[in-house]
């Protein structure tokens, strides 16, 4: 604040060079800090709500019991609730809530408007739609059915991309192009839970509204690895992405090749999504709220990757606890997510709009 | 009449211009009949032309036909009628949008109304126990209304006004809301979610005489408004400083289009179901041949949208056969690709 009103044009002794490099540097230095401590946080309260997960339940076990588990012991009950139950739930749920964070935080900074992510514009609907074909319309094995929807997840992606390339503002155009998609690849998900049989239908709108629940940890490696793999080529490019915030032009004035890095990002991004959404199903919002919220904690003029990935992850736990726990129905998370974040999402589409937004 | 006199008034162009837009009308109308036919006679029973001819025949005179060919000709009158009615309806009302908001992509679907039906409708089903097409019809009618208007004012904030990708990033992110919203009024609820799967996909082959002829006023009255407005909405083309200097009440005349663009769709969509993308693109192709004159372009694209999804559902019981496939689901594959264009042809920002 006080940096914005002392303008050097009105004061009466112009500040000097290095006075302008120590107070960009103290500038910078104030923002690190706070996103150092805005990271440690968010990490703290993912672990807190990890052991939530894995404590809470039919019985509360104390944390020395879950500690035991994790460690190996053989606890009689809390072996089989813990280990076999609670513990794939709670990875699960971190893990497509890092990769949804991930993805939509780098959809949202790189298309320049926070309403871009990979959930509403479509790309998570090639995903849902081949899963629905794959699930109630061919009976596959759930893993067959998850290779497929990631497959065509990452080809619909690509097929938007493709559409929207030629020319300028290929942005806003991506934007409209897969939104258009999306309702098409929707009409075909309804179309599937319509000629499913009755028994089917209950299982397709549970996985369609994104759910932990039935994970194993047979799923958590594919998941785990994509992360391990894409978060660090995501990170390094985060530069770039910033650049990419500013606009094409400007991005390429300050060498980065514009289109290498928006393919790499891109690529990794739906790589990301589509594996989450492959695991759990789409949970909504979560790929769009992880952004702007990690945003709130770290402030301006840092790289929103890793906090968003937190975020994400901390989004979908707590969903999960509420969705479990606090009502008499147990709801799937992604039921959760959507309605807690309806309010949030209009609140930011008058904020955005009244800013301008992107044309 | 006002179109002959204005085209008088004008240089001989415009002469030619109305002697080519009559000549698209007999296109049009030619076409519809062409539609209807082929509605008639695809389906599970393939029929002959003396068997269409004997079907009708014996409906005007109120009679049951006992051969299997003219019965099935029969069945066949109410979706007929129904789709006509249905694709005319949410052509003219993508045409009432796009001429409002001066965007190329406003179309019901693409704005959220769909959703918003679905919503109430829902509601209806879980809480209050609904099942009379009365209910339903009145339900989708006002949930339509309410997402319409509650998507146009959150796009039209800000700078620039509804640009398309606003509108539409408006349009998505509520729908996106309102489907989990649906959902968790419908995963307790099996019974509900059961029958809510069957409204979920637009059609035409669920048509009955009694839900028509509960919409047919509506959509009458929306029809004759949006025609009656065409000439204050030409002037609006223009830009509303020009329109106001042309003497036209800018507010009152967008108002009573909007009005009448989502009584349209909303009238449709409780009827039919969510069907999208008619709206989007007949106004398009129209407007293609017709050129952007309103005066011409909604009852050609009324025409076209009748066309458009007779044919959808004809198309969609000759692939879907033994079954078939819904009109919505046709429809939403023809469309996508006339977005796509769309979006890849227009300057992002306005019409």
């Amino acid at each position: 604040m006080a940096v914005a009103t002392v303008s050097p044009a009105s004061s009466p002794t112009s500040p000097t060079f290095d006075d302008h490099v120590a107070r960009v540097r103290a500038g910078r230095l104030k923002r690190s800090h706070r996103a150092t401590f805005a990271v440690v946080a968010l990490l703290a309260f993912l672990v807190a709500l990890i052991f939530a997960m894995l404590m809470l339940g039919n019985t509360i076990y104390p944390v020395s019991d879950v500690l035991a588990v994790i460690g190996g012991e053989d606890v009689p009950g809390a072996s089989f609730a813990v280990g076999t139950l609670r513990i794939p739930r709670a990875i699960t749920g971190a893990l497509a809530g890092m990769a949804f964070g991930i993805a939509g935080t780098t959809f949202q900074t790189m298309l320049r408007n926070p309403l871009a992510s990979p959930d509403v514009i479509g790309i998570t609907s090639g995903a849902s739609a081949a899963a629905m074909l794959g699930l109630v319309g061919l009976h596959w094995s759930t893993s067959a059915t998850m290779f497929f929807a990631l497959v065509a997840g990452v080809a619909t992606a690509a097929a938007i991309y493709l559409m929207a390339r030629s020319g300028e503002s290929t942005g806003g155009r991506l934007i409209l192009i897969g939104i258009g998609i999306g309702a098409m690849l929707d009409s075909v998900v309804a179309f599937l839970v319509q000629r499913a049989a009755e028994w089917d239908v209950a299982v397709a709108m549970r996985w369609l509204t994104g759910s932990l629940n039935g994970s194993r940890m047979e799923a958590v490696p594919p998941l785990a690895i994509s992360i391990l793999v894409l978060l660090p080529v995501v990170v390094s490019l985060s530069r770039d992405l910033n650049a990419l915030e500013l606009g094409d032009a400007s991005a390429t004035a300050l060498g980065v090749r514009v289109d290498r890095s928006r393919i790499l990002l891109v690529l990794a991004a739906v790589a990301l999504a589509c594996f989450a959404t492959a695991t759990t199903g789409p949970i909504a919002f979560v790929a769009f709220l992880a952004g702007p919220i990690a945003a709130r904690f770290v402030g301006p003029g840092v790289s929103l990757v890793i906090p968003a990935a937190l975020t994400g992850a901390c989004l979908v736990l707590a969903a999960d606890l509420l969705g479990q726990f606090a009502f008499d129905t147990k709801f799937p998370v992604g039921v959760i997510t959507g309605i807690l974040g309806a309010p949030y999402l209009l609140l930011l589409l008058v904020r955005n709009s009244r800013r301008g937004g992107s044309s | 009449m006002t179109a002959s006199a204005v085209a008088q008034r004008r240089a001989p162009a415009s002469t030619v211009g109305a002697r080519r837009h009559l000549a698209l009308i007999a296109i049009a109308i030619a076409a519809v009949a062409v539609a209807v036919t082929l509605s008639l006679s695809f389906g599970s029973r393939p029929v002959s032309v003396p068997e269409i001819i004997d079907g009708l025949a014996s409906w005007l005179r109120g009679q049951t036909p006992t051969e299997l060919g003219p019965l099935a000709v029969q069945k066949r009158i109410p979706r007929t009628v129904l789709a006509l009615m249905a694709g005319a309806a949410l052509a003219l009302s993508g045409a009432l949008m796009q001429a409002i908001t001066r965007n190329p992509i406003a179309d019901p679907g693409i704005l959220g109304v769909n959703t918003g039906a679905s919503l109430f409708v829902v509601c209806g089903i879980a809480f209050f126990g609904i099942s009379s097409a009365f209910q339903y019809l009145g339900l989708a009618l006002l949930g339509a209304m309410v997402a319409a208007l509650f998507v146009y004012v959150v796009g039209s904030i800000g700078a620039g006004g509804a640009t398309p990708i606003k509108l539409a990033l408006a349009g998505a992110a509520t729908a996106a809301a309102l489907s989990s919203v649906v959902s968790a009024i419908l995963l307790p609820r099996a019974n509900a979610m059961n029958e809510f799967r069957f409204w979920q996909v637009g059609g035409v082959a669920g048509a009955n005489w009694s839900t028509m002829a509960t919409i047919a006023p509506l959509i009458a009255v929306a029809a004759a408004v949006a025609l009656a407005s065409a000439s204050s909405l030409n002037a609006l083309a223009l830009g509303d400083d020009v329109a106001v200097g042309l003497g036209v009440k800018v507010g009152r005349t967008r108002a009573i289009a909007a009005l009448a663009g989502v009584s349209l769709c909303a009238a449709v969509t409780a009827a039919a179901g969510p069907i999208g993308f008619v709206g989007l693109m007949v106004p398009h192709v129209v407007r293609l041949a017709a050129g952007p004159d309103q005066r011409w372009l909604l009852p050609l694209s009324a025409l076209g949208g009748a066309v458009l999804l007779t044919l959808a559902d004809t198309i969609g019981r000759v692939i879907g056969y033994p079954g078939e496939v819904e009109a919505g689901i046709v429809t939403a594959f023809v469309g996508a690709p006339v977005l796509v264009i769309i979006a890849r042809r227009t300057r992002m920002r306005a019409l």
